[in-house]
């Protein structure tokens, strides 16, 4: 089990598993990367980040369905950084992230390396948005719904075709007051990078800290507002939550508002403007002409 | 052994239907959200208590709610007019705690009450009574076996249900409060017989010696790579202490527009960054590494240390009397980066520093 990586016919291969290794490898030996981040074998079969530095380390990684959590948050974690230039296994909801990063000026040309599987198997060296944006369409697990994260598929009730405003509502009234307002959502984000988030400012106060009815549902739909256009729906938010509310769907349902609305979506391009807030001569709306 | 006696499984829903009766609110541990997850929530209609899965997070909030209202002000001409002597609790039963639960509240009581007082929990504590149940089984998670706990622990129970076989739960009435509630559902509570005293416990094996952990961790503070190398991957989202039965830290918010407000009581975690942010600037505990620090040392060295110093006298060698952990294992199960505290407390048992 431990030595398999997805392919989106089901296939699982070891081989490409050794040849991600051998790769990283190179990399570590010659000096262009310090470290590689990527997914390991964690404790009672969960996985784990994985912080490579030394050629043996390299044994331990792994790559499979179970690799939800977006190892983009750790770009910006100075622990991490302080460990010089990283090289990081790269699925395509990561890349869909630095993707979008770099449209909001958050990553710099080659300041990573991504290592990524293409459908036969070859390593492919990405750094720049533009090599990012040229292969992300043809590697495997690209398209259609990223496993393990809750889709709306499943609830159907919940997508955005649905017109029954009042079933949402009362399920995500009931799904948010199970929040305990940890905001291990908004930390295992990375399209969270605010220094300061809205919801730390208490001059003003512009949302409730506490986790009351009213205070929740203004978090979630802050939270929501924040990452409309701009979330890549990696599911890692999802992931993290404590309290199993399946927070991504809210995000895809804005996502899926905006290309509606806008033809645009989140983590398919570097130079992607910010769709709520740019004036286009050709926007439908009349109030601001 | 404390007295006891003998209830049948089938006779639980009756025994929950005379409580209720009685005018006591029903905590426990029910399916909650898409995934069916227990959550400690008020008894619905439904009645699926679940006694099987762990809850993702304690029952804390039973005693220290996620947010709790500790006074009211008014602006009354010029004065301004503070309410907010009377606690308002209502008889509560927490029903379906795991031994681990019920030694956590204790902690939180001995936490909260050091000092000055806390009146909120004291009064919230006063009304409740705990029902626990005895664990049958355990995950590689769990080691309530090396911090001083058990499986079949009564330690913060009033009423101990334990199986001892199919059909029949062995009572162990640990409190008066118990007592009371085993008079509350008389006639369905029969006396134990000799034969049926031996309870089925899971077995859960000692993981590390906690007694290496007290005495190293000291020495450990100043060793600034290896918390470092212990927190690599933290991201500071704070599950960890959100679901824990004994984290406590809280913070105060005034919800107020012009007139009128009120004072929150909310749960916070030293995990995050802005816990330790000063209004200069400056944060004592930067980073990361420093707040998992911060993390360990109050579970394993501050907390034991001021439980000394309260008593007055020297302790045993390592003991875990306040120690700020039960070995529940909900934040490993929770760490969406699998920071396994087993893992990182056997690494700092092992250090030789």
């Amino acid at each position: 089990m431990a030595e398999t990586v997805r392919r989106t016919s089901g296939q699982t291969v070891v081989n490409d598993m050794e040849a991600l290794r051998q790769r990283a490898r190179e990399l570590l030996d010659a000096g262009t990367v310090q470290v590689i981040i990527g997914y390991a074998n964690g404790s009672n079969r969960r996985v784990r980040p994985f912080f490579a530095r030394r050629p043996e380390d390299l044994e331990r990684l792994i790559l499979d369905d179970r690799c939800v959590l977006n190892l983009a948050v750790y770009l910006r974690k100075p622990e991490v950084k302080a460990l010089g230039k990283a090289a990081v296994i790269a699925t395509p909801p990561l890349l869909r992230s630095i993707l979008q990063l770099a449209a909001e000026n958050h990553y710099q040309e080659s300041e990573a390396v991504f290592l990524a599987l293409d459908s036969a198997g070859n390593v492919l060296e990405l750094s720049s948005a533009e090599q990012i944006a040229g292969v992300l369409g043809s590697l495997p697990g690209s398209t259609g719904q990223d496993a393990c994260v809750p889709s709306a598929d499943r609830m159907p009730a919940l997508s955005a075709g649905s017109t029954d405003r009042q079933a949402r509502f009362a399920f995500w009234k009931q799904e948010f007051e199970r929040c305990i307002r940890c905001y291990a959502c908004r930390a295992a984000c990375p399209m969270c990078y605010c220094e300061q988030c809205l919801v730390d400012s208490n001059q003003p106060q512009w949302i409730p800290v506490a986790a009351h009815s009213i205070g929740n549902l203004e978090w979630h739909i802050s939270r929501a507002m924040h990452l409309a256009g701009r979330c890549v729906n990696c599911g890692a938010c999802s992931e993290a939550c404590p309290a199993g509310i399946p927070l991504n769907l809210v995000n895809q349902f804005l996502a899926d508002r905006i290309q509606q609305e806008f033809g645009q979506k989140a983590g398919t391009s570097a130079k992607l403007d910010y769709a709520l807030s740019v004036f286009s001569g050709s926007d439908r709306e009349t109030f601001i002409k | 052994m404390s007295e006891t006696r003998s209830l049948r499984k089938q006779s639980i829903p009756s025994l929950l239907e005379k409580l209720e009766q009685n005018g006591q609110r029903i905590i426990a541990p029910q399916p909650a959200g898409p995934s069916g997850t227990p959550w400690f929530t008020d008894l619905d209609r439904e009645r699926h208590i679940d006694l099987e899965q762990m809850t993702a997070v304690s029952p804390k909030s039973g005693l220290f709610p996620v947010v709790e209202e500790i006074l009211r002000f008014r602006k009354d001409g010029k004065q301004v007019v503070i309410e907010g002597d009377k606690v308002k609790v209502q008889p509560t039963v927490l029903f379906g705690l795991r031994p681990c639960d019920a030694r956590g509240l204790r902690i939180l009581e001995s936490i909260f009450q050091e000092g000055e007082p806390d009146v909120f929990l004291r009064e919230r504590r006063a009304a409740t009574t705990v029902v626990a149940f005895s664990c049958t089984a355990a995950d590689p998670d769990c080691f309530c076996t090396s911090v001083g706990g058990g499986p079949g622990d009564t330690e913060g129970s009033d009423l101990l249900l334990s199986a001892i076989d199919d059909d029949h739960f062995l009572v162990e009435i640990v409190t008066p409060k118990g007592k009371e509630l085993v008079e509350l559902g008389a006639g369905l509570f029969e006396p134990a017989k000799e034969s049926e005293q031996t309870k089925v416990l899971a077995a859960v094996p000692v993981r590390f010696p906690i007694a290496d952990v007290l005495t190293k961790l000291p020495a450990l503070f100043n060793l600034e790579s290896f918390w470092q190398e212990q927190s690599l991957a933290c991201l500071g989202c704070s599950t960890c202490a959100f679901v824990c039965p004994i984290c406590s830290c809280f913070d105060l918010e005034d919800e107020a527009d012009l007139k009128c407000g009120s004072r929150l009581r909310c749960w916070d975690s030293c995990g995050q960054r802005l816990f330790t942010l000063h209004a200069s600037g400056h944060n004592p505990r930067s980073v990361q590494s420093q707040r998992w620090r911060q993390r360990v040392m109050h579970k394993f060295s501050y907390l034991p240390e001021r439980g000394r110093k309260a008593r007055g006298s020297a302790p045993a060698e390592g003991s875990t009397s306040l120690l700020g952990c039960v070995g529940c294992g909900r934040c490993s199960r929770s760490c969406p980066v699998d920071m396994n505290l087993i893992e990182r407390l056997t690494a700092i048992a092992e250090s030789d520093l």
